[in-house]
């Protein structure tokens, strides 16, 4: 890790150790963090590709603790040093009262997170690889108009600080999504499936594949049910609409402020013995994968729910300084703003119900895929209510038809405690969570029929 | 800088190149529970290139804006490597002009003390109003941006804009019950917004408390009365989405559905949408593609009448330009986005509203929305029961959701007090969240409305 900032671009590079050497002279504690990144997708829109997009972002955050007072400043101007320095100053003067101290240098575990077919895979071939997937939809349905974005990602994040800290590491990630529009009469249909990965190893096709069968299982349109329901949530459905308020509750700062309902609640047997939940900032299929968080700080996997027992909550040092807890590791931020508690990869452990068996127990109820403005509710006590944007008719233990004009509601943090089942096989959505079917036993059905 | 964007122009082989040149600055500060959390200060400067080749685009954005003239034969490149297509640019005058940002109340101007002991004095009326307040967050954010535009067509422009936003969560807890209430103000002209908010925050702490007494919502479907606030995000949501053509300049089928002529709602209902309103967070006076912004009519008498556009949707569709092309900022292209959008007011008067509900909700501001092209959602951030026309029991967790084609069909009476509330919130698409957009509304009731619930 002694030139851990080998890197950087030498001037860059140059930059930040400017910034922490007046820093450290002006200030009790200086860390520097640092953020370049490179992307590059491809997009298609209405069944062609339209567009090749480079994108890249450089930027720096320098966060300076003078009597007990943090302050921050960020820029992409990279002008002078000394301006960056002076502007966090003056902030620390009026800034928030803290009593942590940045980590000195430990030992980070060697992971691989630099993949150089990810680094490089061509234009050319995420034009293949879109084009192929938008052929296979258009060859089994003519109507359908397709959108598709490809492309990777390659990101170096340094740390720097007053204490010793010299940390930088780079990481790769490739992504496609793919997203179709069925419009029959005033009906229309759209179906979207996304992966990504730290590597070349998406199957495009796959891929295709799924976002195929939805379409076929909503070529016809089932009578909507409503009242007290079981409800299927596919991987994806649970990944967007439910661990968001999942995340939220388990975070340390809510925690500490009283604002999650599993606030004092450490060890207490708060949902179904059938689910654990993990966060693994270090498995290898994840894309938010690091040795170190965002404050230098190592990572490691920190159980959350084991065997239904609430076993952690997750900190930053701030955080964790204030809840007399220490950091888990979990100082996340972008450039613009101080840590704060984040998850990096949500694992959820599969359980030991096949989707068949899973459809059979439902009886009549609902699947639910996609969902629509179910984020815009009271989410910190884990309520959520949202159109369901794409769901289906469970009967008898098939899947009969699209619903429509149907919304689905429910407490997420009370519906893991009434489950009907856990799928048996977790998996990766959009890189950055893994999770199985759910079933919950009731959720409210509304509908207009 | 003109000499180095238009420098950087030069010598390109496409049908049409622009470059954006851009400088900001913000100030945030945040309290969280009773204690300030974090006082920040950003610059940053960065640009774009879009290029269009045969046909196809190209885009880069970066922050070293030394090599200009490299990121723009990088953007030439990939368009070309798109292999052809048959995007085109409408015509469009090309404007030299200045537009600097005409600032009522400047916030660069009020110093971060100040500022500071504002939101000290509100978090603590947030804290004062109830035992109940279990935490509480408020924000403030500005930001001022300074960018430089030219086109391959001769267009040059240096345009400035300004906004600002604060916002106030208070939650309550009841054991393990938890609310929050939540309100937010906004503006791109004045820091005004800002002061003599006091009953306003004090109404955010009684209201998380009045949640925990509050029942949630049966779920059903209900005729809805929405205040003028939620009136705007509904017709932003419910309308406004579909009216970018960008959704549907390319989809034959939809295209179908949204053909001008067509009714879409009663003939009470007008909705239009524009940047040249002054002084609401969607004003500007120049689009991000060099275009005047105009004021656009999208629905008359309830017939649809016209729809926003980019230079390339107006191409495509053969119709003007709108001046309604966004970026959130340097590092994205252009889309077809929103301004200010607002239904306007119509007759019926605000007690007439409520008059015949057997059993209807109440919904007053929102807490988001969302939309595909077909359905909607939105949040209510406070919502009563109707019984019998009269206002009941308070409710909570409403939700609701109505299918575009629809909705505005159902629409039963319009209020004649259209109202601008400067909302602190943002548009987003395409990865560009948030965009600061203005909404405009009078009371609506509307029927047959899905309300999630148990």
């Amino acid at each position: 890790m002694s030139d851990a900032l080998h890197l950087l671009e030498p001037s860059f590079r140059s930059y930040l150790e400017q910034a922490l050497d007046l820093a450290a002279r002006r200030a009790d504690q200086a860390e520097v963090y640092a953020s370049e990144s490179l992307v590059t997708p491809v997009i298609f829109e209405a069944n062609r590709l339209k567009l090749i997009e480079t994108k890249e972002t450089r930027a720096v955050a320098l966060r300076v603790v003078v009597d007990g007072r943090v302050g921050l400043a960020s820029s992409s101007r990279l002008g002078q040093p000394a301006t960056l320095v002076d502007d966090a100053l003056a902030v620390a003067g009026l800034g928030a009262a803290v009593q942590y101290q940045l980590p000195g240098p430990q030992p980070l575990p060697a992971l691989q997170l630099w993949h150089a077919d990810a680094a490089d895979w061509s234009s050319a071939a995420m034009v293949q690889a879109g084009q192929g997937m938008i052929d296979a939809l258009r060859t089994e349905n003519a109507d359908l108009l397709c959108e598709a974005h490809l492309g990777k990602s390659q990101a170096t994040t340094a740390l720097l600080n007053s204490q010793g800290v010299t940390a930088a590491y780079r990481r790769t990630a490739v992504f496609g999504s793919l997203s179709a529009n069925w419009i029959r009469g005033t009906d229309m249909l759209d179906v979207w499936e996304g992966d990504a990965s730290p590597k070349l190893d998406l199957d495009f096709s796959a891929l295709a594949e799924r976002v195929l069968q939805r379409i076929r299982q909503a070529a016809r349109t089932a009578p909507a049910p409503k009242g007290q329901l079981p409800v299927i949530f596919t991987p994806k459905a649970a990944a967007d609409t439910l661990l968001g308020a999942v995340g939220s509750a388990f975070n340390g700062k809510m925690v500490l402020q009283g604002a999650s309902p599993l606030a004092g609640r450490l060890g207490e047997q708060a949902f179904d013995r059938r689910l654990s939940l993990y966060d693994d900032p270090h498995a290898a299929a994840g894309v938010a994968s690091c040795p170190v968080d965002d404050e230098g700080v190592a990572t490691g996997r920190l159980p959350l729910i084991e065997a239904g027992q609430i076993r952690a909550f997750y900190y930053d040092l701030q955080t964790a300084s204030l809840a007399s807890a220490a950091s888990t590791g979990h100082g996340q931020r972008g450039v613009g703003s101080l840590p704060a508690p984040g998850l990096t990869n949500l694992v959820f452990a599969p359980g030991d119900t096949s989707l068949e068996e899973m459809l059979a127990a439902v009886g009549k109820g609902l699947l639910v895929d996609q969902t629509m403005g179910a984020w815009a509710g009271n989410t910190l006590a884990g309520e959520f209510s949202g159109n369901v944007h794409l769901g289906y008719l469970v009967e008898g233990g098939e899947i009969v038809g699209r619903v429509k004009d149907t919304m689905v509601a429910g407490n997420v943090i009370q519906a893991l405690n009434d489950l009907l089942a856990v799928g048996d096989q977790a998996v990766w959505v959009g890189g950055a969570v893994q999770a199985p079917y759910l079933a919950f036993a009731s959720l409210g059905v509304a509908s207009k029929a | 800088m003109r000499d180095r964007i238009t420098e950087a122009l030069k010598g390109h082989q496409g049908d049409y190149l622009e470059i954006r040149v851009e400088e900001a600055e913000s100030t945030s500060i945040r309290y969280r529970g009773r204690e300030l959390e974090e006082v920040g200060r950003s610059e940053s400067l960065g640009g774009s290139v879009r290029a269009l080749v045969n046909g196809a685009w190209g885009f880069a954005s970066f922050n070293n804006v030394e090599q200009l003239g490299r990121y723009a034969a990088l953007a030439v490149e990939q368009a070309r490597l798109v292999g052809g297509g048959d995007e085109r640019m409408a015509e469009a005058p090309a404007v030299d002009a200045v537009a600097p940002a005409t600032l009522r109340r400047d916030p660069r101007q009020v110093s971060l003390e100040v500022k500071k002991a504002l939101l000290d004095e509100y978090n603590r009326i947030l804290w004062g109003r109830s035992a109940k307040v279990q935490t509480t967050v408020v924000r403030y954010h500005d930001a001022f941006r300074r960018q430089w535009f030219a086109n391959s067509d001769g267009a040059y422009l240096v345009q400035e804009w300004s906004d600002l936003t604060g916002s106030f969560l208070a939650v309550a807890r009841d054991g393990n019950d938890v609310q929050q209430a939540f309100m937010s103000v906004g503006s791109a002209d004045d820091y005004g917004v800002m002061e003599g908010l006091h009953d306003q925050v004090a109404d955010v702490a009684d209201q998380a408390e009045a949640l925990l007494r509050a029942k949630p919502v049966r779920g059903g479907t209900y005729t809805v009365v929405v205040d003028p606030a939620l009136a705007g995000v509904f017709v932003h949501e419910a309308f406004g989405h579909l009216s970018e053509a960008d959704h549907v300049h390319e989809n034959p089928r939809l295209r179908e559905l949204m053909v001008l002529g067509k009714r879409f709602g009663p003939p009470e209902l007008n909705i239009y949408d524009g940047a040249a309103l002054p002084g609401h967070r969607g004003s500007y006076l120049y689009d991000d593609e060099g275009v005047a912004a105009q004021i656009t009519p999208l629905v008359q008498d309830g017939i649809l009448v016209g729809r926003l556009h980019s230079r390339a949707t107006a191409a495509r569709m053969g119709e003007q330009p709108t001046g309604n092309a966004r970026a959130i900022s340097y590092r994205h292209r252009p889309l077809v986005r929103m301004t200010n959008t607002y239904l306007d007011a119509g007759p019926a008067s605000p007690d007439e509203m409520f008059a015949g509900i057997k059993e209807g909700v109440y919904v007053i501001r929102s807490l988001g929305g969302q939309t595909s092209m077909e359905m909607f959602t939105f949040s209510a951030a406070k919502a009563f029961m109707i019984r019998d026309g009269q206002l009941a029991e308070q409710v909570r967790n409403v939700n609701l959701s109505g299918n575009l084609f629809e909705t505005l069909l159902n629409i039963e009476a319009i209020g004649s007090d259209l109202t601008w509330r400067p909302e602190g919130g943002g548009c987003g698409k395409g990865g560009q969240s948030p965009l600061a957009v203005g909404i405009g509304g009078p009371h609506v009731r509307i029927r047959q409305v899905v309300v999630g619930g148990e």
